[in-house]
């Protein structure tokens, strides 16, 4: 190998590390700015529930948040599996590489790319005052509204993943099970499902680690409460919502205690995400 | 798997299948109905007020809103520090993150299988899961606070860069992987030197799916308001820069929103943002479809 030749394996090599040093960064940035709010509450910052931002009297917990962001997100992913499930089996069962399986899959997909604001918007004009009119809630807000945007914002990514798994169902198990006499929905949960599970099981993983880290939609459809919700149809906070709602006006240990939310959803995101790409790395 | 009993129940077993056939097409159209109810109700509420002034002039301020609401005429002014905003912050963001996410792509496929490379590669999945608050703030840690020292176009950038940086990665590796390997061979076996293998060989001929990585990632990113509410602030006027607060198409969507004089022009801005970002979102699934080689 001569002198050129190293040259250029270094150059990638060094333009790989700043993604390395990014990343350090970051967590190092996040620790940092947390350690005033773990310092003054120490652990009972994470299972308090009190947040009051009276000077004099300051005192921070994430509890709130830490309950509503998981709430809003398991609200989500259990109101997307029906949808998502059902999709995946239109898509890439039922009517495989049918013009109408590739319009409801490209419409699908488009819902991936709406942002989270205009998510936020729809969910405010039409869907609130949807829920009003069902009398579920006075003012329409809350951890019921959020979900329901939350369920149709992460649709996307759970179906993209499940639909490549189940597309790779070995046809010989299927047209065994139908030689049988199985009928298409015995097939479906007697050789599909099973030997679909854990892909399936992933891609729903890694539609809920997006539903955590969700925030415009979020914002302003949750109510803004900094308590922890106690019915589905209560406000609440969620820890990247409080992180956008109450960021501008913070500084000194309020604006530590929301870097340490801010710390502790990337962990929690960090660890959802993981288990999502472990299970998939262990299948192929 | 289950051992399936024919005949005796077959009537029941047949209407079963079709109910839940129903329950399939019934859920996976309810899955699509919200797109169309979202797409439908930004056009018809927001095709109005799109003229050449929306592209044209600034945001007006609440009074001049106020105003205009007052004697009934349409809200004046468009979203032009917005559209010149979004297209700073998202170019710089663009150039920070494709070249260093093309190489770290190149360097990956290149070392498969070494521990350095998989430690990379888990990063840059960790990241793609990051949410876009957790970068805000991190970005104003770094950049507004030590950097700009105020709100500035760079602070959002470097956190939208973020953002794209791990998509490149993996698209750029992807990609890669699907080059056939001869084609490097033939190079290498006449000699050519490792940098014209990449920029000669390996770069053009994946250049298709870099592109469509590429335009994924911007589209990703140009809907993105949390972290520039963090890091770029807004601006009512037109900036180019980039150590100085400014506004995003995003950022001004938020501020009608909150604004009860400016409401309406919510509609027209979203309507333009969504019509960009599912417009890029569907030319580069055109182009890779065009040229994948599977």
């Amino acid at each position: 190998m001569n002198n050129s030749d190293k040259i250029t394996k270094y150059f990638l090599f060094a333009g790989s590390f700043l993604i390395l040093i990014v990343a350090g960064g970051m967590v190092f940035s996040l620790v940092g700015g947390a350690i005033p709010a773990f310092h003054k509450f120490g652990w009972h910052f994470i299972t308090s529930t009190n947040w009051n931002p009276t000077e004099g009297r300051e005192s921070y917990g994430a509890m709130p948040f830490i309950a509503g962001t998981m709430i809003t997100s398991v609200l989500a992913l259990l109101i997307s599996i029906p949808m998502a499930f059902s999709t995946s089996l239109f898509v890439s069962e039922y009517f495989r590489k049918t013009p109408v399986a590739s319009v409801l899959s490209t419409l699908v997909d488009l819902l991936a790319g709406i942002p989270s604001i205009v998510y936020g918007l729809w969910g405010f004009y039409t869907l609130r005052p949807f829920i009003m009119h069902l009398g579920l809630s006075p003012q329409g807000f809350g951890v019921f509204t959020s979900g329901i945007i939350l369920a149709i914002m992460i649709i996307p990514y759970a179906t993209s993943l499940s639909n490549e798994i189940i597309v790779m169902v070995p046809n010989e198990l299927k047209e065994a099970a139908y030689s049988l006499g199985a009928t298409r929905m015995e097939v479906i949960f007697n050789v599909i499902v099973p030997n679909a599970r854990s892909g399936i099981v992933a891609s729903y993983i890694l539609a809920f680690g997006r539903a955590l880290g969700e925030t415009m939609a979020v914002t302003m459809l949750i109510g803004n409460a900094n308590k922890v919700p106690h019915s589905l149809f209560d406000t609440g906070n969620t820890m990247a919502s409080v992180i956008a709602n109450q960021f501008g006006e913070a500084d000194g240990l309020k604006l530590s205690s929301l870097i340490a939310i801010g710390l502790l959803l990337f962990i929690i995101t960090a660890l959802v995400n993981t288990a999502g790409k472990f299970i998939i790395k262990k299948l192929s | 798997m289950k051992v399936i009993a024919i005949r005796d129940n077959s009537n029941s077993r047949n209407t079963k299948n079709k109910i839940f056939l129903g329950i399939v097409i019934f859920f996976s159209l309810l899955t699509i109905l919200p797109i169309i109810l979202i797409v439908g109700e930004l056009v018809v509420k927001g095709i109005g007020q799109i003229n050449l002034s929306f592209f044209t002039e600034v945001a007006p301020d609440t009074l001049q809103a106020m105003v205009a609401k007052a004697n009934g005429e349409t809200i004046p002014g468009g979203i032009a520090n917005g559209i010149t905003g979004s297209i700073l912050i998202v170019v710089l963001a663009a150039v920070m993150a494709i070249p260093f996410g093309i190489i770290t792509g190149i360097y990956l496929y290149e070392t498969p299988g070494k521990r350095y490379s998989n430690i990379i590669r888990d990063i840059a999945d960790v990241l793609q899961g990051v949410p876009s608050i957790v970068l805000g703030l991190i970005v104003y840690l770094w950049v507004v606070k030590h950097i700009t020292h105020s709100y500035s176009a760079l602070a959002g950038s470097v956190s939208l860069a973020i953002m794209m940086l791990p998509l490149i990665i993996r698209s750029t590796e992807e990609t890669l992987k699907m080059i056939p390997g001869t084609l490097k061979e033939a190079a290498v076996a006449l000699g050519v030197p490792y940098h014209k293998i990449i920029l000669r060989v390996l770069i053009p001929s994946s250049f298709s799916g870099l592109l469509t990585g590429i335009l994924i990632s911007i589209s990703r990113i140009l809907g993105e308001t949390a972290p520039l509410m963090l890091t770029t602030l807004g601006n009512p006027r037109i900036n180019w820069d980039i150590t100085h607060p400014t506004s995003a198409v995003p950022l001004l969507i938020w501020q009608f929103y909150n604004d009860p004089n400016m409401v309406e022009l919510i509609w027209s801005s979203s309507l333009f943002l969504m019509g960009f970002v599912l417009t890029l979102n569907i030319i580069s699934k055109r182009i890779s479809a065009k040229h994948s080689i599977h």
